[in-house]
């Protein structure tokens, strides 16, 4: 509990509440007035309906599309799952620049959409809504899927024989355990497309502004304070209020689960509707999530005379070149995979801290049903914990900026501070992957192992961990993932002799010409493989099985 | 109660392990001793390993690089830790921004060697000195030859021949509340029509079908017909761009062709500056002097335009062949005087939003 609260305290709260603190003090006095000026403003009303309005459609079309996904990739078996499964989470982690792009080439001007049927999608809605369920498609596949798979059929089973229809079996056992597990997918969702930046950026044109977009300029563009801070207070408002009625959901919901090895459930499809299933979902992901990342891939080999990997040979004698721009694609390929490596052991200790605090059995409610108030206090803390999903990321960087610059904690030009950021937004994702599949343990399992003599230490290892072990895996994956692609902190953070895959793709993006185009591609491309690489390299870590029944 | 005492006890020993990580890994803002030199700049910031090196080995400092974002980010950054600057150095304060930058005391006064060969038109802060002129380049529209050679169509020359009905639906321009070179566009025509004046062109410009997009990026590699990485498939054959875009799209070419593949409208130029400064309560500050020689040196000057694609500012740098065969010299670029930029900047932009994207 400590190690949680202390790090957010110091790398998110302090950092936050100092440059929220600046733009609303004016000489020691704090001018609440400003909130009125700005929600006055109607272009303001505009961005804040514009924001909710396209975060709740983004999470309905994500839900619609990729909960029948989240049952494939749970219920059957077929080859090449795992490699599936690695596919459909590399968009996720593709920095917003280059998502940005590959929309854009495929449903662009001159993009392949138009090229085939004329149609043009770039500065609509649709272009949009469309990127965002590419990027979130696999949070509600691992988040899901992942509890999914591990429900025992068995119950429905039993149901049916009890009488149940088909359907009403799932509804009255199925449903109820996948409940907290869809809640948070939904929630993850819509926060990230509520605070959604590169993407409305790029695809949005000038005519659309999400809040986030807004505190962006705000800050850096235009260093006003005030109006920034206020505009942080609208989004952290509106994130509490999710993240409180996320919390209530979960709470309705949460049920001692029978939790099985995934490996067991899947079988093979049956019957007609099931492969109609399978191959719909294959088609869904197919045009979905690979055409995008297919153009990606084409044009890093589109070269001047044809194709051919003249973009790759440059990228390689990049390293050569006389000129501190260019860093050796490799070198930034080690940047960003030590980053990662550092933010993901960052948030899987704070992140597994503070799930474990969070299920300790003394601050559950207790048998008389009252709530002490040290649950209370607990439960705000696990809102607490999602908080930097949805504060913008220059808020904190320039947060970071004003307060951690005085010794002993001067980290302004530290190699540490990178990773630090990335995993304060690692963080949320350990805690609420680890969460539900923690909360499920059956507490009576501790409570009889403990009766038998077991340490508290020892019914940690033997009971809880066995069970979350492959949530850990999940949440190391994700973690590692987000901060692979996390870009808009590190933009601003990252030393320019150290730049990660994403922020040179940025850099190369930014300068005129085809070959510095071709370079951007080209490593997208790269991080593209080793992001689907790393993920593939997670699949396969299964934990052998010791004990048959987990 | 014994699992929490545990779980207290391994989070100690995790914080205490966490802390330790930080503590060798922290090396701190500014440079510390005095060996080294740090240097803050925006993203764009490039210098060849070479020319580099040679400053480190004869001074005997050590040149440490911090990076922030574009231009008006790596301001604000700097504005923001005005007093413990980052670094003891800031490189890529442009006209646009340079009042904020003085009003707000962000340098200490120090006359670089060399700037007599700096034009007096680039000193803008001839009287204290606080910052030297480093590098001008100029935003201009460009155009595609071929597009206008196949209609048989001349290309525009001036802000006024945009506005005519032959080239109507032809230009793409940036945000200017988003990109540079958007807002660059934007202050030519408040140079050339006046404070009164501007919104009635844009109006016009408005009428004939401008289209904005958000960053430059955008605008130049998806919409602009004339850019290779477009692959010609962009629609518009007019673009608000660099004077050093044509040069640009040459560069890696082979065979080199006779002329670049874009040309620039040179009656429709702005022309940035950018300075460099010593910053205030720099930990460094006898190496900050140094290194700005360093920038103004001619060693440093001649290896500009190829790293960063913008104009040495002094006058006896020679500037490679790329530019002087394929680039064009601007003679009478727009201008703005800072002080007047920054204290309007914001409401200019938020007049040009709610005229030309409403």
């Amino acid at each position: 509990m400590a190690v949680p609260l202390a790090f957010f305290a110091l790398f998110f709260a302090y950092p936050v509440v100092a440059i929220v603190g600046r733009g609303l003090k004016d000489g020691g006095q704090w001018q609440l007035s400003r909130f009125g000026a700005v929600l006055s403003d109607p272009d303001v009303v505009h961005v804040l309906w514009f924001t909710v309005w396209q975060a709740a459609a983004s999470t309905g079309l994500t839900l619609l599309i990729a909960l029948p996904g989240a049952y494939v990739f749970a219920r059957f078996d077929f080859p090449g799952k795992q490699l599936l499964r690695a596919v459909v989470a590399v968009p996720f982690v593709l920095p917003t620049v280059v998502v940005g792009s590959a929309f854009l080439a495929l449903v662009g001007r001159g993009g392949l959409l138009d090229d085939l049927w004329g149609v043009r999608l770039d500065t609509s809605v649709w272009a949009i809504l469309l990127a965002h369920v590419f990027f979130n498609y696999a949070v509600v596949v691992r988040t899901v899927g992942g509890l999914w798979g591990q429900l025992d059929p068995r119950q429905e089973e039993a149901a049916r024989v009890l009488g149940a229809g088909r359907f009403e079996a799932w509804r009255r056992v199925t449903l109820p355990a996948l409940g907290p597990a869809v809640a948070a997918a939904a929630l993850m969702v819509f926060l990230f497309t509520f605070t959604s930046f590169g993407v409305v950026q790029i695809l949005g044109g000038p005519t659309f502004s999400t809040l986030e977009v807004e505190i962006y300029r705000q800050t850096a563009d235009f260093l006003d304070l005030p109006t920034a801070a206020v505009l942080t207070m609208i989004q952290f408002a509106a994130v509490l209020g999710v993240l409180a009625l996320h919390a209530w959901t979960v709470r309705r919901r949460e049920s001692a689960l029978r939790l099985v090895d995934a490996s067991q459930t899947a079988r093979r499809p049956r019957g007609r509707g099931q492969w109609a299933l399978l191959w719909g979902t294959f088609a869904v992901i197919a045009v979905l999530l690979l055409v995008p990342l297919v153009v990606l891939v084409e044009r890093s080999f589109a070269g001047p005379d044809g194709y051919g990997a003249v973009f790759y040979a440059s990228l390689a004698s990049a390293a050569s070149a006389d000129s501190t721009f260019a860093v050796a694609p490799l070198d930034a390929l080690w940047n960003s995979l030590a980053y990662g490596a550092a933010a993901t052991v960052i948030a899987l200790v704070v992140g597994g801290l503070a799930a474990a605090a969070l299920t300790l059995p003394r601050l559950r409610r207790g048998p008389s049903g009252r709530t002490p108030v040290v649950s209370r206090f607990v439960r705000g803390f696990d809102v607490l914990l999602m908080l930097p999903l949805g504060v913008s990321a220059v808020t904190v960087g320039f947060g970071f900026l004003i307060t951690l610059d005085e010794p002993p904690l001067d980290l302004r030009a530290s190699w540490w501070l990178v990773p630090l950021a990335q995993a304060l937004v690692g963080v949320p994702f350990v805690v609420r992957t680890m969460l539900p599949v923690l909360r499920a343990v059956d507490s009576r399992l501790r409570e009889a192992a403990a009766v038998l003599g077991a340490s508290p230490w020892r019914v940690w290892r033997e009971v809880d961990l066995p069970m979350v072990r492959r949530a850990l895996l999940i949440a190391a994956g994700f973690a590692f993932a987000v901060s692979l692609g996390e870009f808009g902190a590190t933009v601003f953070i990252a030393r320019p002799d150290q730049p990660t895959l994403p922020v040179a793709v940025a850099r190369l993006l930014g300068r005129a010409g085809e070959l510095n185009y071709g370079q951007a591609m080209a490593l997208s491309t790269i991080l593209m493989v080793v992001c689907a690489a790393a993920l593939l390299v997670l699949e396969r870590l299964r934990p052998i099985d010791r004990s048959g029944e987990f | 109660m014994s699992t929490t005492s545990r779980i207290t006890a391994a989070a100690v020993v995790a914080a205490v392990g966490i802390a330790a990580l930080a503590g060798c890994g922290s090396s701190g803002g500014g440079s510390a001793d005095s060996k080294t030199v740090t240097l803050v700049s925006h993203d764009s910031f490039r210098v060849s390993k070479s020319v580099l090196a040679a400053f480190e080995k004869e001074s005997g400092y050590k040149v440490t690089m911090l990076k922030g974002g574009d231009a008006g980010k790596a301001v604000n950054q700097a504005v923001l830790s005005k007093g413990n600057p980052q670094g003891d150095v800031f490189f890529g304060i442009d006209n646009t921004l340079l009042s904020r930058g003085l009003d707000e005391g962000l340098f200490s006064p120090y006359q670089a060697k060399g700037l007599d060969k700096v034009p007096a038109g680039l000193q803008l802060d001839k009287g204290e000195h606080r910052v030297t002129p480093l590098d001008y380049g100029d935003i201009c529209v460009n155009y595609d030859r071929g597009y206008f050679d196949r209609h048989k169509i001349a290309p525009p020359k001036t802000f006024d021949d945009l506005i005519k009905p032959r080239y109507k639906g032809l230009l793409v321009t940036e945000n200017s509340a988003t990109s540079s070179p958007g807002l660059a566009f934007q202050l030519g025509t408040i140079a050339k029509y006046g404070e009164k004046g501007w919104p009635d062109y844009w109006k016009k410009l408005k009428a004939n079908g401008v289209e904005v997009v958000d960053g430059w990026d955008q605008a130049y590699n998806d919409r602009f017909s004339g850019s290779a990485a477009g692959k010609g498939k962009g629609d518009k054959p007019l673009v608000v761009s660099y004077a050093s875009s044509p040069p640009a799209e040459v560069l890696g070419k082979k065979p080199a062709p006779k002329e670049a593949p874009t040309g620039v409208a040179a009656g429709t130029c702005f022309r940035q500056i950018e300075f460099g400064g010593l910053l205030k309560g720099a930990k460094n500050e006898k190496g900050g002097k140094a290194l700005l020689d360093f920038l103004l040196s001619k060693e440093f000057q001649e290896d500009v335009p190829l790293q960063m694609f913008v104009n040495p500012a002094r006058k006896d740098a020679e500037v490679p062949e790329l530019f002087t065969k394929y680039g064009t010299t601007i003679d009478k670029p727009a201008t703005l005087a800072p002080e007047k930029i920054t204290k309007n900047r914001e409401q200019w932009i938020k007049q040009w939003s709610s005229l030309v994207l409403k």
